[in-house]
């Protein structure tokens, strides 16, 4: 039934100080899949999220202990701009920079040294289809990013995301800003986008889990405050017959 | 009943108090720039611009040298200042806070210390260090270089802050955008950091620009005094606002000196809109 991991924690554990956000967390991401990552605020959703591409590392306190792999990998034996290649992120606002539309999507492959004119005229059409943004901002590449409506500059924000042909796209709440008809846009966008890479996305909104994933992982924080992996199987599984007592609770509304 | 009468009196008498402070520091401002205005306008012809002073007792010509060595002056130390004081900003904002060493973060803190405490010295102490360093331990004299570098040490203080507060004012949320995608913190720094920036940045520099035009003190014991115009960095010279002392002290053309008073004042005026016209800009643009 599991298909073959593209990320994978063993033992993770992540540390803000002295507290203990996450414990022993152990989960495989499989490929070409959408994983929900589930649970009640402060669950250590996000900061699960933030390890496999290392952003907790921008906080000086935090200290991990386990291990993260990438295509088996230890993501902490890479070098972090290396990664961060290979597993792109979409964040809960929309962050498009103060630049045009083009520079944008333009930013993350010039970074990484790509200056030949039409190739990036390429790269920056093929991310906008790819997030189906193109028909919309086609006739005006030049126009600023913080110009387009929300759903659109989150979409842009996944166009910057793509562009740098990323292998694991992580989505921190990427719709929780967003209008309905926006949020819908961005659904279908996940579904698309499965065929080519791997995402994993944090949601407090578990319709929107059971809608879009295939994979849910349920997270709890224990007496200590610490985040937990409680369950994690096929979202239809954790939706329909969830294994730990917890999670049924959780799943039917009964807290969080 | 009563006591309620009483709270309401207590407040008309409160804010008549506020709008009187409030309105006699206007006038008080009102009255100095148009005193020195009036006083200073009916000297202002073409000539009093095109024209050097002539020096004497009796304060001749105009006051074309001083503009030139203000200018000169202003741009030298800014080509000095600039560089150091964003760079210093940027080093507090972007990297010190992200340090780990214990000893390196007391440096910082000591750093910051010593912007605070700077930003407050009176000008003459730097006039008096960069006498006793540029002008006669380092030979170069009284000239625009030893001023302009005194006056660098003026307003580096104020070109931290103003650069610490526009990097501020960048959202988080771009750095951890470019940091996602694998751009280093430099380049991060680099290609969005330091645009979104730029407005506020560059408000600091017309203010320090503001700053070495209205200075006196600093300048008396840096630049000299020769009323020539400027012909090299070696050079010493005479801002407007230096003219305006020898004028007052040294001449009987205490007319003249309320003329250059009054293109200062115009001068200062319209810097501070230009600043205020950027800050607008910027707050609207962070607004949206």
């Amino acid at each position: 039934m599991m298909t073959e991991a593209r990320m994978r924690t063993v033992d993770y554990n992540l540390y803000y100080g002295s507290f203990r956000a996450l414990r022993d967390v152990t989960i495989n991401i499989p490929v070409n899949r959408i994983t929900a990552i589930i649970g009640p605020s402060g669950c250590g959703k996000s900061s699960l999220l933030r390890s496999f591409n290392r952003m907790n590392e921008l906080i000086p306190i935090v200290r991990t202990t386990g291990e993260v792999f990438l295509d088996g990998e230890n993501i902490f034996n890479k070098d972090v701009v290396e990664l961060r290649k290979k597993v792109g992120m979409v964040f809960q606002r929309p962050n498009p920079f103060p630049k045009s539309v083009y520079d944008n999507v333009a930013y993350g492959p010039r970074i990484h040294g790509i200056r030949d004119r039409t190739r990036l005229a390429e790269i920056v059409e093929s991310s906008l289809k790819s997030a189906a943004l193109w028909d919309e901002v086609k006739d005006d590449l030049g126009k600023s990013g913080l110009a387009l409506s929300g759903g659109q500059q989150q979409r842009l924000c996944i166009a910057r995301a793509l562009a740098i042909e990323p292998e694991v796209v992580l989505m921190d709440e990427p719709a929780s800003a967003l209008d309905p008809v926006a949020t819908l846009k961005i659904e279908e966008l996940m579904e698309k986008l499965k065929q080519k890479y791997t995402i994993v996305i944090v949601t407090h909104n578990m319709q929107q889990a059971a809608r879009v994933s295939d994979f849910t992982a349920f997270m709890l924080t224990d007496e200590q405050r610490s985040g937990n992996m409680i369950e994690f199987g096929q979202t239809t599984d954790i939706f329909t017959n969830p294994v730990d007592s917890r999670t049924e609770d959780y799943i039917s509304g009964r807290f969080g | 009943m009563n006591r309620l009468r009483l709270r309401k009196l207590r407040q008309t008498g409160a804010f008549s108090l506020l709008w009187f402070t409030g309105a006699f520091s206007v006038l008080i401002m009102l009255f100095v720039v148009g005193y020195v205005i009036m006083k200073g306008f009916a000297h202002l012809t073409p000539d009093f611009f095109t024209t050097p002073p002539r020096g004497g007792l009796s304060g001749e010509g105009g006051i074309s040298s001083t503009i030139i060595a203000t200018i000169y002056l202003v741009i030298c130390t800014l080509i000095v200042a600039t560089p150091l004081g964003i760079g210093a900003g940027v080093f507090l904002v972007e990297y010190a806070d992200h340090l780990k060493s214990r000893i390196i973060k007391n440096f910082v803190a000591l750093a910051r210390f010593g912007v605070e405490t700077l930003a407050g010295v009176p000008s003459i102490i730097f006039g008096l260090f960069g006498y006793a360093l540029f002008v006669t331990a380092m030979h170069f004299g009284f000239s625009i270089l030893s001023a302009a570098l005194a006056g660098s040490c003026l307003v580096i203080p104020v070109i931290i802050r103003t650069t610490e507060e526009a990097l501020k004012a960048v959202p988080d949320s771009y750095r951890q955008a470019s940091l996602a995608m694998g751009a280093s913190r430099w380049e991060t720094i680099r290609k969005v950091v330091l645009p979104s920036a730029v407005t506020g940045i560059s408000t600091g520099l017309i203010l320090s620009a503001g700053r070495i035009v209205s200075e006196t003190a600093i300048f008396y014991v840096t630049l000299g005094g020769s009323y020539r115009t400027p012909t090299s960095i070696m050079s010493s010279g005479r801002t407007m606002a230096l003219h305006v002392y020898y004028l007052a002290m040294e001449t009987r053309a205490f007319d003249k000196a309320m003329a250059t008073g009054a293109v200062l004042v115009v001068l200062i005026i319209i810097i501070n809109l230009v600043i205020n016209v950027i800050s607008r800009r910027l707050s609207a643009k962070t607004g949206s």
